[in-house]
């Protein structure tokens, strides 16, 4: 019960944060010099005073703000974003078309970065002054300062020209033949130096956390407990210190779903990953308001869904959480 | 105070600077960054001209002919193009800092010192902010209103200010109920003056940490947009380089890994400095 009111409670939250998201869509989209009609008539060659204001009652521009901000956020619960005049397409579908191969990018990035940041913070608990502790500070210092797109490039000079391991851009590859085993293999070749790419930057910041989390739960009472009761240290580790160091580490991978996208948006166009980020930059370059706004909105729905699978997970990895209700 | 015997007392910034001396990672980073200030401010000197001049043949590898980082695509000194965008990239890293921490520690201040439905409202904004994912929020705001080095700057500020209003509530929260705080609104100080004179220098040292480490991620986040492309074209930093040189990489990859040294080196020294300030500044975690 607990569980679903929380979940009630959290969805709620959560659309109140998208029809803030929107608001801000339309205030910017207001404030900024030009409308949709000026991009039509440039886009066309030119159009005279008149067949503007035409459009523009027809869109509704000559309405009250209010009005049609009512509209727009009336017009996005019917999923319906707007339509692209540089793609000549409803943005929804530009975007739903782009969207999967963000979120491959974007979770296998954050599990990939999870579990190694996890095991190397672990291996560097158990010996504070040890080579692995070393690495995860050294690793902690690179993730911060390299910039993605520069990391993104060494790695595709080393492992796709110098040693071509792996391809060098796109998705999957259009020669590969054959059912679905076949096709996702191709996939998950390409996706290698790009979850790489993106996954560094946060092994860093969870492997540091996870150290420090794991030194102070390892120098508990319960975990003195445990040691004294007999268990192996490999048990106590893994059952008993790193079931309590996770949570602040989960946490932390929570908070961090904006900035993996933000990252994604960098590696897609490095490494040409048919995403959002590309669709965004593309859109960008064209001046293609409505998708540029679609694409916020979107990204600002996978981060919310992001922070409630992190919730999520965190009730069933800490009990704490489930005993507070 | 004036009748307690004084005794051999250091003053908290000689005390914070002698921890910080002794931090070596930290001193060498402020060595590196004092350089590389040093090159931004007097390198157009020393190495004057159009960097956007094409003075030889295009690709010519660095080292041969002359220019020690070679040219890139068009021909122009890569060495130069690096020296004068140094300038352009600190700046930008420093006033979008400042813009930044002004925003953030506006609002974790009100936020931290009114509480009630101030901090329930500032904080709701935070969050909402922290829902955007910063680089897409920022390259919309360009893309919408131009992308001259002020609105790029105003773009990073404008994004990136939940970190420091979160550690300035925070701080706001624990030093307002600290005794010298009552007692200087005993003694009648308005709530401005407490804000400003009372709360905040106390509050100050995470929030030095935090707006140094933010000139670094500044720099990563201006030659972010800049590999994208969202950029003043007509102005060279460091991300314009890697961005503008982005297709040869085939061809000459010095051309973008050069420039990517460069901001990796800059963001490396601030964040090691960052470290030491954050040791030197905050006692209770000397011992970690």
């Amino acid at each position: 019960m607990a569980v679903v009111s929380m979940i009630a409670q959290r969805i709620g939250y959560a659309v109140a944060l998208l029809i803030a998201v929107l608001i801000l869509n339309f205030v910017m989209i207001n404030l900024a010099p030009g409308d949709v009609v000026d991009t039509i008539a440039a886009d066309s060659g030119g159009a005279d005073a008149e067949l503007m204001a035409e459009i523009r009652a027809e869109y509704g521009l000559d309405q009250p703000v209010i009005v049609q901000l009512g509209r727009y956020i009336a017009k996005v619960a019917q999923f319906d974003l707007g339509y692209s005049y540089f793609y000549n397409r409803p943005v929804v579908d530009l975007i739903l078309e782009r969207l999967p191969a963000t979120l491959l990018l974007v979770f296998s990035a954050q599990f990939f970065a999870l579990i190694v940041g996890v095991l190397l913070g672990v291996f560097a608990a158990k010996r504070p002054n040890g080579l692995v502790s070393h690495v995860v500070t050294l690793f902690a210092l690179f993730g911060y300062a390299a910039p993605v797109f520069w990391t993104g490039i060494l790695l595709l000079i080393a492992f796709s020209l110098k040693i071509p391991l792996f391809p060098v851009a796109g998705m999957r590859d259009v020669t590969v033949e054959g059912g679905f085993l076949p096709q996702a293999l191709s996939v998950l070749h390409h996706l290698v130096l790009p979850m790489f790419t993106l996954g560094t930057i946060f092994i860093a910041l969870y492997s540091r956390l996870c150290r420090a989390s794991m030194l102070e739960v390892l120098g508990s009472d319960y975990v003195r407990t445990a040691r004294a009761k007999g268990l192996s240290p490999r048990e106590v580790t893994m059952k008993h210190a790193l079931k309590n160091a996770l949570p602040p580490v989960i946490t932390l991978a929570g908070l961090q779903f904006s900035a993996v996208i933000s990252g994604a948006v960098l590696v897609e166009t490095v490494f040409s990953w048919p995403g959002l980020g590309q669709l965004a930059l593309t859109s960008i370059l064209a001046r293609d308001a409505p998708t540029i706004l679609g694409i916020l909105f979107f990204s600002a729905l996978v981060v919310i869904v992001g922070n409630l699978l992190t919730d999520l997970a965190l009730r069933f990895i800490d009990p704490r959480v489930k005993a507070g209700g | 105070m004036s009748d307690q015997p004084i005794t051999r007392a250091r003053s908290p910034f000689s005390e914070a600077f002698e921890m910080f001396r002794r931090n070596h990672a930290a001193m060498a980073g402020l060595v590196v960054l004092v350089a590389i200030v040093a090159t931004a401010i007097l390198g157009p000197i020393i190495y004057p001209g159009d960097p956007f001049s094409m003075v030889w043949a295009p690709f010519t590898p660095p080292g041969q002919d002359g220019y020690l980082l070679g040219t890139d695509y068009l021909g122009r000194d890569l060495l130069s193009l690096l020296v004068h965008g140094a300038k352009v990239s600190l700046t930008v890293g420093l006033a979008a800092a400042f813009v930044t921490v002004t925003i953030g520690i506006t609002v974790g201040a009100l936020a931290g010192f009114y509480r009630g439905i101030v901090e329930e409202a500032l904080m709701r904004l935070t969050e909402f902010f922290q829902v955007l994912p910063t680089l897409l929020f920022s390259m919309v705001i360009v893309a919408l209103f131009g992308a001259s080095l002020p609105m790029i700057t105003f773009a990073i500020g404008v994004v990136s200010w939940p970190a420091v209003a979160r550690i300035t509530r925070a701080e706001f929260l624990r030093i307002r109920e600290l005794e010298y705080v009552t007692a200087a609104r005993a003694g009648g100080v308005r709530n401005v003056g407490l804000i400003f004179r009372v709360i905040l220098p106390n509050a100050l040292p995470p929030i030095v940490v935090q707006a140094a480490l933010m000139v670094g991620s500044a720099i990563l986040f201006e030659a972010g947009l800049s590999f994208l492309g969202l950029t003043d074209p007509n102005v060279a930093s460091w991300g314009q380089i890697i961005g503008s040189n982005r297709e040869y990489i085939l061809d000459a990859s010095y051309t973008v890994t050069v420039p990517g040294v460069a901001i990796f080196i800059t963001v490396l020294a601030i964040s090691l400095v960052g470290d030491g300030l954050n040791d030197a500044l905050n006692p209770k975690l000397r011992q970690r």
